[in-house]
């Protein structure tokens, strides 16, 4: 007998169902019924958070070194499960070519990011000029909790594109996968689930941007929105809403599964610049500063 | 004033005490467990808990500005929005009673005291009784007293009973609230056991647990409690209060702790008087979901105070 998989959503680490017990069908291209998934409803959204912020000071307090590995083993976990990746994207529609093509793509990035993990700090961060006699120095530190809603025309790609730059700066993310192709999406938890990524450092749900994008953006604990091109009016709404906590918005406008779509801009974008003002000598009779 | 008991009449009251349907209390939690407060009715039940908080600072580290810094939050709290009540009490050791009340001044807010060597409750019966009459005659309004777990758990049954009715004769006009530390007693017969002779001894307020040990208060133990005050409260018309502390840190928790009075007790429990939270980060939770209910976005805890 066949089993087929229930997918569920993937909160602090486990895989619950939505507290709302309601689903939805994902069909194929051609309305071929494909799985149920969850519905979420604010409630999941608020439990996501809520997990988000439980995680994100002990990931943030990780070495980078060890993020960069634990990313790196994000790579290792999709490639042992590139097979399955493939078809699920083909259940979705795509061609054989395509969808290996998009794993493929979706693998080399996480080994792209993980290299990123111990080395934007000193290329965003700078050693600051001063007219006095203090070490002046700007760090970049994560932004917080960030929430994602993911490319609504991949269904892997464009999430792993948007969702690393963000875990590699050490925020955590509350995920809203795409509403229609949400498979791979719950299928790549698992790999989280078993690359040593803590639980709630990603937080991925499932349901209709337009009834979930309002709580998170209006939502007080998250610091960013990462959105993905998507009906511009729910953009528009997503904006005034983050009004109250000044989250930073970022709206990207260009696709993110193209291959070049990735790089330090990325990360930049979900970090927050820190800068010290640290009292010295003078220094060999020079003037001061640096 | 007191009843007094002599020996045997101890252990034939304790020998009455029923033994607790463990099944029966565990199903009934579970059934409190799913329920869930919505609209008007959370709104009544945020600041109605808010209104029972002793906030409470119970360490090692306390110093007085760390007291006053409480007692500043505690007449505070309810600035936050229009509408909200004060919290009933705040909780501090015997030596800040002074620093309390001073803070404090006319607000009126009480000062609740823990004493007889609390949390172990490990020294000698005097120095309890010394503990005790510091923090009164530094203005304690309440005496949150705890018992001795030990002796209770060997049988000395008539040395808790005689502990008990001591300091509640030093407490003239003050409260006595006797701590069980329900974490250390290891089955609801016992709980049950100790609840009945707290009650005969003269507390005026039974309480589940010091905040220093887990389980703290628990559904179960605090369903248990409440059955024997409601015991008490049929067959003498007396009513005693209920305070549950330790590990009630959500406002979720709070409202099923308030639901569960209201059913085993009913309305008449549903005051500062006959009930209490002993919490420290329960007050910034039912502020943030009082808000929630406001605004209806969800709040976040860098908006609300620390300390």
């Amino acid at each position: 007998m066949e089993i087929l998989k229930t997918y569920k959503l993937y909160i602090g680490g486990q895989f619950p169902r939505t507290e709302s017990g309601r689903s939805y069908a994902v069909k194929s291209v051609n309305g071929e019924h494909i799985a149920n998934v969850c519905l979420s409803s604010k409630k999941d959204v608020r439990n996501a958070v809520q997990a988000a912020r439980k995680a994100q000071l002990a990931w943030a307090g990780k070495s980078a070194f060890n993020r960069s590995q634990i990313v790196y083993r994000i790579a290792e976990m999709l490639e042992a499960r590139k097979a399955q990746f493939i078809e699920e994207l083909q259940a979705l529609g795509q061609s054989k070519k395509s969808a290996e093509s998009e794993v493929s793509m979706s693998i080399d990035r996480c080994v792209y990011y993980a290299g990123w993990a111990d080395k934007y700090q000193s290329i965003i961060g700078s050693v600051n000029p001063v007219a006095s006699a203090h070490f002046n120095f700007s760090v970049p530190e994560p932004t917080g909790v960030v929430g994602i809603v993911a490319c609504q025309e991949t269904a892997l790609l464009g999430l792993i594109s948007q969702l690393l730059p963000v875990i590699i700066g050490a925020n955590t993310a509350v995920v809203l996968a795409n509403a229609t192709k949400p498979t791979c999406a719950i299928s790549f938890a698992e790999v989280l689930a078993t690359a040593d990524v803590p639980g709630g450092v990603v937080n991925i749900l499932t349901g209709q941007p337009a009834e979930l994008l309002p709580t998170l953006s209006a939502h007080m604990d998250v610091n960013a929105l990462s959105i993905a091109p998507i009906e511009s009016k729910l953009q528009k709404e997503a904006q005034a809403e983050a009004i109250d906590n000044l989250k930073r918005v970022h709206i990207f406008v260009e696709p993110l599964y193209v291959k070049k779509a990735q790089g330090l801009p990325y990360i930049a974008d979900f970090q927050e610049i820190k800068t010290t003002w640290h009292p010295i000598e003078q220094i060999a009779g020079g003037a001061g500063g640096y | 004033m007191l009843t007094s008991f002599s020996s045997s009449d101890i252990a034939a009251s304790i020998a009455k005490s029923p033994t607790v349907d463990q099944i029966g209390i565990l199903e009934r939690v579970a059934r409190i467990q799913t329920r869930s407060f919505k609209g008007a009715s959370k709104i009544q039940g945020l600041k109605m808990a808010l209104s029972m908080i002793d906030l409470t600072t119970l360490e090692g580290k306390d110093t007085p500005s760390k007291v006053r810094q409480l007692c500043y939050k505690a007449q505070h709290l309810h600035d936050q929005a229009p509408g909200l009540p004060m919290v009933a009490a705040v909780c501090v050791y015997p030596t800040m009673v002074k620093e309390a009340k001073k803070a404090l001044g006319n607000s009126g807010i009480k000062v609740a005291s823990v004493s007889t060597a609390f949390p172990s409750g490990q020294a000698p019966f005097e120095v309890k009784k010394i503990d005790t009459l510091y923090a009164l005659e530094n203005g304690a309004d309440e005496i949150d007293m705890v018992i001795s777990r030990g002796r209770f758990l060997a049988g000395d049954y008539q040395f808790i009973y005689d502990e008990i009715a001591a300091i509640k004769e030093l407490c003239t006009s003050a409260r006595l609230k006797v701590i069980f530390e329900t974490g250390e007693l290891d089955s609801l017969d016992q709980v049950r056991k100790i609840s009945d002779l707290a009650i005969v001894a003269g507390a005026d307020f039974i309480k589940t647990s010091t905040g220093k040990i887990q389980p703290a208060a628990t559904f179960p133990v605090v369903l248990t409690m409440l059955g024997s005050i409601k015991d008490h409260f049929d067959r003498t018309g007396q009513m005693i209060g209920m305070k549950p502390a330790g590990g009630i840190s959500s406002s979720k928790l709070a409202l099923q702790h308030l639901l569960l009075v209201k059913e085993v007790l009913g309305e008449a429990w549903l005051t500062n008087e006959w009930y209490r939270f002993g919490a420290s980060s329960l007050a910034n939770d039912l502020l943030m979901q009082y808000q929630k209910q406001l605004t209806g976005k969800y709040q976040s805890a860098a908006y609300f105070s620390i300390d």
